[in-house]
C-alpha cells in the first residue's frame, strides 16, 4: 500500500531525468492553481459553438448525476488550465520501462503521474467528474485510481464509478472497484460490480475490501449461486474467485462495516495491472 | 511480416477482422476519423465518435495484440453541414491527447469553400499541436483536387514534410512525390488502388515516403489488403527490407513525428490482457507477438 508520498517517490525513481523535470514542473503548476482555476469548459472559442446545447459536454455525461457538478460556472475564457493539459498529456511524457520484479509501483506510469497531478491540484468532485467526462480510456482509468487519493465529500463520485462499471472495457472496471467503490457504493451496485468482475475476468484482487463487504452478504451468496448454475448447466467452468467469494458470504458479520482498515492508505489497488489481468472482456457480455 | 496499417476504419470492423489482421502480420494501426455513412447532425455525435477513438476502440484492438492510435478532424464531406461546423472549435481539447498522432481525415470532397476554411483551418490546428495532418484526394475530380490540395498545404503552417497525401493513384502520385509530401495509397476491392498497380507504382517510384493502407471502412473493403500488397512485392522481387520499410517503418516514421506513437501494448494507451501479456510488440523490430489463444 503506497502513500503519495511514497507513490511519488517510487514513481521517480523509474523516470528518466526529462520525465522526472516533467513532473516536477508538472506537479508545481498542479498544486499552484489548484481545481478551480482549471474550472474551464470547453475550449475557449467554443462559445461560438451556438449550435450545441448550452454545456452539451456534461449533458449526458456523469457530471450531471453529480449535483455539485451541476453547479459548475461558466466556462472562463482562457481555455484549460495547464494541469489540466499535463493530465491529458502525461502518457507521452513519462514512459519508461517496465518496473522490475517486486517493485512496488504501479504498473503503469502514466496512471500514476496523473494520480499524483489530481493529489496535487487538490481536485474536486466536480473537476474529476469534468476530466472523467472529458477523458480517453487512460484518463477516465486515472481519475478512477485517483478517487481514494482526494478530498471528496462522502458519495460524491459514486456516478463516476457506476459509469465506468456500465462500460465493457476491463481496464475501467478494474480501476472502479478500488477502495472508493469499497466505501461508497451501494450494496446493490457493489454485489453487481462483483458479479460484473468475474462475468468479464477481472480478477478479485482488483476489488478492494471484498473480504469485508462479502462477509455474511446473503443476497450475494444467492446471486453467486446462480451465476455458477449458469455456467453449469451451460457446460463452461465456474471462475475460481467466485468461490473464494461464495465462501467469505458464509462468514458472520463480526465488525463495524466502515472498518479502520479502509480509511488509512487508500492505495491498495492504484493498477489494475495485476498479474492475472482480464481476459474476457470481449465475451458475451450483455451488451 | 510485420504491418502498420496507417488508415484504417475500426470501428466499422468485427473482431473477426481483428484476429484475421493479427494472423496476418499487423500489429499497428491508425484509424483516421471520418463520416459515419449515416450523416451526423450534431457536434455532439462528434464527441462521441472522437471518444471512442480514444477510448473504446483502442481497448478493442489491445485485446487483439493490435496497437491503436487515431487521427480527429472534421472531415470534409460534414465540414459543409453548419449544425456539424462548431466541431472546429472544440478540436483543440482532443488534439492534446495521448492516442492522437495527426490531424485527419481533412481534404476535399466537393472543393466547396466551406471545405477550404475546414481544411485550411485544422492545418493551422495541426501546426499548433505539434501534429502531421493526414490529407485525403477527392474521389471525384481528384488531381485538380490534389493541386488544389497542396496549394492549400504550401499556404499553410504546416510544413510539406508533415503531410501524408492519400487516396494517391497513377494520376497524382507524380505531382504529390514532387512536392515533397508523404504518399499514401489505398487499396480497394474495386475502387481505388489495386495489388497489380501498387506494386508497378512501386517499382517505379520506389519506397521512401510510401504508405499502402487498406482505408478498410463499411463499405466494400478489405483489411487484409496491406498483407496482400506486401506479399505481391515479394514475389515480384522486392526484398523483405523494401516491404518492411512499405508496410512498417514508414508509417511509423510519419505518425511518430506527433512524438506520440506508442507501440509497446504493455504500456498505458494500450494497457495489456492476459492474451498478449509480456509481448511487447514490435517498438524496435523485436520478435512478434505470440498469437492470441483465448479471449
Amino acid at each position: 500500500m503506497l502513500t503519495r508520498t511514497e507513490l511519488r517517490a517510487a514513481v521517480e525513481r523509474r523516470l528518466d531525468e526529462a520525465g522526472r523535470a516533467w513532473l516536477d514542473r508538472a506537479l508545481t503548476e498542479a498544486a499552484k492553481s489548484g481545481p478551480q482555476a482549471g474550472d474551464s469548459g470547453p475550449a475557449s472559442a467554443s462559445a461560438s459553438g451556438s449550435a450545441s446545447s448550452p454545456d452539451s459536454g456534461s449533458a449526458s455525461s456523469p457530471a450531471s448525476a453529480s449535483g455539485r457538478a451541476s453547479s459548475l460556472a461558466p466556462a472562463p475564457a482562457s481555455g484549460p488550465a495547464r494541469w489540466e493539459l499535463d493530465f491529458a498529456s502525461a502518457g507521452r511524457h513519462v514512459r519508461s520501462a517496465r518496473p522490475a520484479p517486486g517493485d512496488p509501483t504501479p504498473h503503469d506510469l502514466p496512471d500514476a503521474a496523473r494520480i499524483l497531478l489530481l493529489h496535487a491540484a487538490d481536485a474536486d468532485a466536480p473537476t474529476a467528474a469534468r476530466l472523467y467526462a472529458r477523458g480517453t480510456g487512460a484518463e477516465r482509468r486515472a481519475v478512477l485510481l485517483a478517487l481514494p487519493y482526494l478530498r471528496l465529500d462522502a458519495a460524491d463520485a459514486v456516478p463516476l464509478v457506476e459509469d465506468a462499471l456500465r462500460t465493457n472495457d476491463t481496464r475501467l472496471v478494474a480501476a472502479a472497484v478500488g477502495p472508493y467503490a469499497a466505501r461508497h457504493l451501494s450494496p446493490h451496485s457493489w454485489r453487481q460490480a462483483v458479479l460484473k468482475c468475474l462475468f468479464t475476468g477481472v480478477p478479485l484482487t482488483a476489488v478492494a475490501e471484498w473480504e469485508r463487504r462479502a462477509r455474511g452478504d446473503a443476497e450475494l451468496a444467492r446471486m453467486l449461486t446462480d451465476y455458477a448454475r449458469e455456467r453449469t448447466a451451460a457446460g463452461r467452468p465456474v471462475p475460481a474467485d467466485l468461490d473464494r467469494v461464495l465462501a467469505q458470504t458464509a462468514q458472520t458479520a463480526q465488525t463495524s462495516p466502515t472498518a479502520a482498515t479502509s480509511r488509512t492508505t487508500p492505495a491498495a489497488t492504484t493498477s489494475p495491472t495485476t498479474p492475472t489481468a482480464p481476459t474476457r472482456a470481449l465475451t458475451r457480455e450483455e451488451s | 511480416m510485420r504491418i502498420f496499417d496507417p488508415h484504417i476504419h475500426m470501428t466499422s470492423r468485427t473482431t473477426d477482422d481483428y484476429e484475421a489482421m493479427y494472423a496476418a502480420g499487423v500489429r499497428a494501426v491508425v484509424e483516421p476519423s471520418f463520416w459515419l455513412g449515416q450523416p451526423r447532425t450534431s457536434p455532439a455525435s462528434f464527441y462521441d465518435y472522437f471518444d471512442s477513438l480514444l477510448g473504446w476502440e483502442p481497448f478493442r484492438a489491445a485485446q487483439h495484440g493490435i496497437a491503436h492510435h487515431c487521427t480527429l478532424a472534421l472531415n470534409p464531406k460534414e465540414a459543409n453541414d453548419p449544425r456539424c461546423a462548431p466541431v472546429l472549435d472544440e478540436l483543440p481539447r482532443y488534439l492534446v491527447k495521448d492516442g492522437v498522432v495527426a490531424v485527419g481525415e481533412i481534404g476535399y470532397d466537393s472543393m466547396t469553400p466551406a471545405e477550404d476554411t475546414a481544411l485550411a483551418a485544422q492545418l493551422q490546428l495541426a501546426a499548433d499541436h505539434g501534429l502531421p495532418a493526414l490529407v485525403h484526394t477527392p474521389h471525384r475530380d481528384k488531381l485538380a483536387g490534389l493541386r488544389r490540395t497542396l496549394d492549400v498545404v504550401k499556404e499553410s503552417a504546416l510544413p510539406m514534410d508533415r503531410v501524408l497525401v492519400d487516396h494517391l493513384n497513377e494520376t497524382t502520385v507524380e505531382e504529390a512525390k514532387d512536392s515533397g509530401c508523404w504518399l499514401g495509397f489505398s487499396v480497394y476491392p474495386d475502387t481505388k488502388m489495386d495489388e497489380e498497380r501498387m506494386v508497378a507504382i512501386l517499382r517505379e517510384y520506389g519506397p521512401a515516403r510510401v504508405l499502402v493502407n487498406s482505408a478498410a471502412d463499411w463499405g466494400r473493403s478489405d483489411p487484409l489488403k496491406t498483407r496482400k500488397v506486401g506479399d505481391l512485392m515479394r514475389a515480384e522481387g522486392f526484398g523483405e527490407d523494401d516491404v518492411d520499410q512499405v508496410l512498417w517503418r514508414n508509417p511509423v516514421a510519419f505518425y511518430g513525428l506527433s512524438g506520440r506513437l506508442d507501440l509497446d501494448l504493455d504500456s498505458g494507451e494500450t494497457e495489456a490482457t492476459a492474451t498478449h501479456e509480456g509481448n511487447s510488440i514490435l517498438r524496435g523490430g523485436g520478435a512478434p507477438a505470440a498469437a492470441p489463444t483465448e479471449r
